[in-house]
């Protein structure tokens, strides 16, 4: 796959670092507005993949980039089961227990462990999204060849 | 014990998640711990059954009560007739992947195949134990879509086209189900089982809630595959990797979908004649029908999944009937024993022919070919398999003293004293047109007489792990006739139709009143 115009390449020089910090704000800010893990983690990924699109499949190493992408999902999963697990383990025998101190209604760091929670959906679907996207690129490089 | 009810989707899950980030690194490391993983779950729910405590029990997530009698948490719910269930999906599962040891070997990316076991293992015990409505449908679909993976294993043109064909039922399915879901959620405002089942009883609604049964039970009937809906089941089961085809024919098609249909009519809908009717007519037909379309096929997996669809239609008039007799006002031990054998039939079908389709697997390992007609005199050269499948040919073909020879006794004793002598009669007929079809099988695969041709291709008896789990399962064809006997079946079996006839019950404990 070919890189796009410069003018492309430039325009998506200047927006990327803005929306992958984007993402990072709807993640950490799940408990509080709209949005959340999934979303944040999708905006992840969309940077990823604009990368890819403007300035084609060389860029990155796609098939060690889509392992790692593909560890780094299974990783994300395991820290949200293992959070879940520590509710278990902790206090009431309470799967999904929230074992952190809930803190005051508004603020960043409230609501306990649920922040934990959508930053490990965040990374997930991030990595899942990339995951896909590189999967069909690689096919599409594989089927050109 | 209560408190280890999420035990049974945790270990599957950390499993299946951890053998893909390290399965890839520590060779060996996917089958040793998904072997561990489902002897140590089978273990838990065997310890649990044999206790003799048939408590059910509610496990409320996040420790969410109820706020002023109604539930807002999502619930899950052990009761005998779950804990009957766990025993089939996780022995199952045990003996599949001890058997997957071996034969996995055939094909690359054995990591990805025990991640996805593991997670289609972690949405069965979902489906099995969840007191929720929109939680049953998120395991199921976690379910099917490992499922859906896992049929498309191979990646041949043929595994590929089987499991798009299933897909897109499934998704019919999945549209189905979820549509249902959501007029009962916009009806009674609950997703929790035994919430609506308060609410419905109060409504006087019929039109609304016979709409969503009928849909709920062509959604679930496209998962249990019955036979206005079984056109997937076919391919998807003969193309998948044999350990596969074990569970998604011995174990899919019940929990995912049988189950939920005798769970939600009998303790969340009321028993109604016109719904009992239509099961019992669906089973009657997918019971006739798919015997006479397995008798003709020579692709040996095909052959056994028709079977599948004509031997689910067994466990449907049993229940069925069961449904019926109740809707009547009838005799209601007739009914729990009706559904006994309904019930005994399902557990002894996970079993058979779970082990046939293990016996195909190992008859493909050696010969590569699923072709009954390339097939011939393995009797010299496999004889474990060779007598492991006649044991099982036995059990479905109901020939006593294997298992499946009392279930077919109880459901026809039942079906004479109820008096429903058309369906005594069919159920005898498809009995013996199973047997003519086993005894094909035999003929072709194991007696033909053709055993020097494989002397120069060096076919011999499959490797230890795949004998062990056919043996096991062969055992377990003579050993679960011993359900027949009351104290045994009372301990086991009982229990389970109870929980299922008691709807009060379940209703009462999940909420907690």
């Amino acid at each position: 796959m070919q890189g796009m115009s410069p003018i492309v390449k430039k325009v998506a020089q200047l927006v990327m670092g803005f929306i992958f910090v984007y993402g990072i704000y709807i993640i950490t800010h799940g408990h509080l507005t709209p949005g959340g893990g999934f979303a944040g983690g999708a905006f992840l990924s969309g940077t990823f993949i604009l990368l890819v699109l403007s300035f084609g499949s060389n860029v990155l190493n796609l098939r060690r980039e889509e392992e790692e992408a593909s560890e780094i999902e299974g990783l994300a999963i395991f820290t949200f089961l293992l959070l879940a697990v520590i509710g278990f383990l902790l206090g009431m025998r309470v799967f999904f227990g929230n074992f952190l101190p809930k803190g005051r209604i508004g603020e960043l760091i409230s609501a306990g462990v649920i922040p934990l929670y959508n930053i490990a959906v965040g990374v997930e679907v991030g990595a899942a999204l990339l995951t896909i996207f590189l999967a069909l690129v690689i096919y599409k490089e594989e089927i050109s060849k | 014990m209560d408190q280890a009810i999420p035990v049974f989707v945790i270990i599957p899950l950390a499993a299946s998640f951890l053998i893909s980030i390290v399965g890839g690194r520590i060779g060996g490391f996917g089958k040793t711990i998904s072997v561990l993983v489902f002897l140590s779950t089978l273990i838990i729910i065997l310890t649990y059954l044999i206790s003799g405590d048939h408590a059910s029990m509610v496990y409320k997530i996040g420790g969410w009560e109820p706020v002023g009698n109604i539930p807002i948490g999502i619930y899950l719910l052990l009761d005998p007739f779950s804990g009957f269930m766990l025993i089939i999906i996780n022995g199952m599962a045990f003996l599949s992947t001890v058997y997957s040891v071996n034969y996995i070997t055939k094909y690359t990316g054995e990591k990805y195949f025990y991640t996805l076991f593991c997670i289609m293992v972690a949405g069965l015990n979902g489906v099995v134990l969840s007191g929720d409505l929109f939680n049953l449908y998120v395991f199921l679909e976690i379910t099917v879509i490992a499922s859906y993976a896992l049929v498309a294993f191979g990646t041949e043109k043929e595994e590929l086209e089987a499991s798009f064909k299933y897909q897109v039922l499934g998704g019919m399915a999945t549209a189905l189900i979820l549509f249902s879901v959501g007029m009962i959620y916009w009806y009674t405002k609950t997703l929790n089982i035994a919430d609506i089942t308060k609410i419905l009883a109060s409504s006087n609604d019929r039109m609304l809630i016979q709409f969503s049964e009928l849909i709920l039970i062509a959604g679930f009937g496209l998962k249990a595959a019955i036979m206005p809906f079984h056109g997937w089941l076919p391919d998807a089961h003969s193309s998948a990797p044999s350990p596969i085809s074990a569970m998604l024919s011995g174990v899919v098609i019940k929990a995912a979908g049988l189950y939920v249909i005798f769970r939600l009519f009998f303790n969340m809908f009321a028993i109604t004649w016109e719904i009992s009717v239509l099961i019992t007519a669906i089973g009657t037909l997918s019971m006739v029908v798919g015997v006479f379309l397995a008798i003709g096929q020579w692709d040996l997996k095909r052959l056994l999944a028709y079977h599948s669809i004509s031997q689910m239609g067994y466990v449907i008039i049993g229940v069925g009937m069961g449904m019926m007799i109740i809707a009547n006002g009838g005799n209601i031990a007739l009914a729990s024993l009706a559904i006994t054998g309904g019930l005994f039939h399902l557990i002894n079908h996970a079993v058979f022919k779970g082990l046939l389709f293990l016996n195909a697997g190992a008859i493909e390992y050696r010969l590569g070919t699923r072709d009954l007609n390339q097939m011939g005199g393995l009797f010299e050269k496999m004889p474990l398999t060779s007598g492991t499948s006649l044991a099982a040919s036995m059990a479905i073909s109901g020939i006593p003293p294997f298992n499946g020879f009392f279930s077919k006794l109880v459901i026809i004793i039942a079906a004479i004293q109820a008096k429903f002598y058309l369906l005594a009669a069919l159920a005898v007929i498809v009995s013996i047109i199973t047997l003519a079809s086993f005894m094909k099988f035999q003929r072709y695969a194991f007696f033909n007489g053709t055993s020097q041709n494989y002397a120069k291709d060096g076919v011999r008896e499959v490797p230890f792990f795949m004998s062990f789990s056919m043996l096991v399962m062969a055992l377990l064809c003579l050993a679960l006739s011993l359900l027949m006997i009351p104290a045994i079946r009372e301990s086991f079996l009982q229990p389970a139709v109870d929980a299922l006839l008691g709807n009060n019950e379940y209703f009462i404990n999940l909420l907690n009143l």
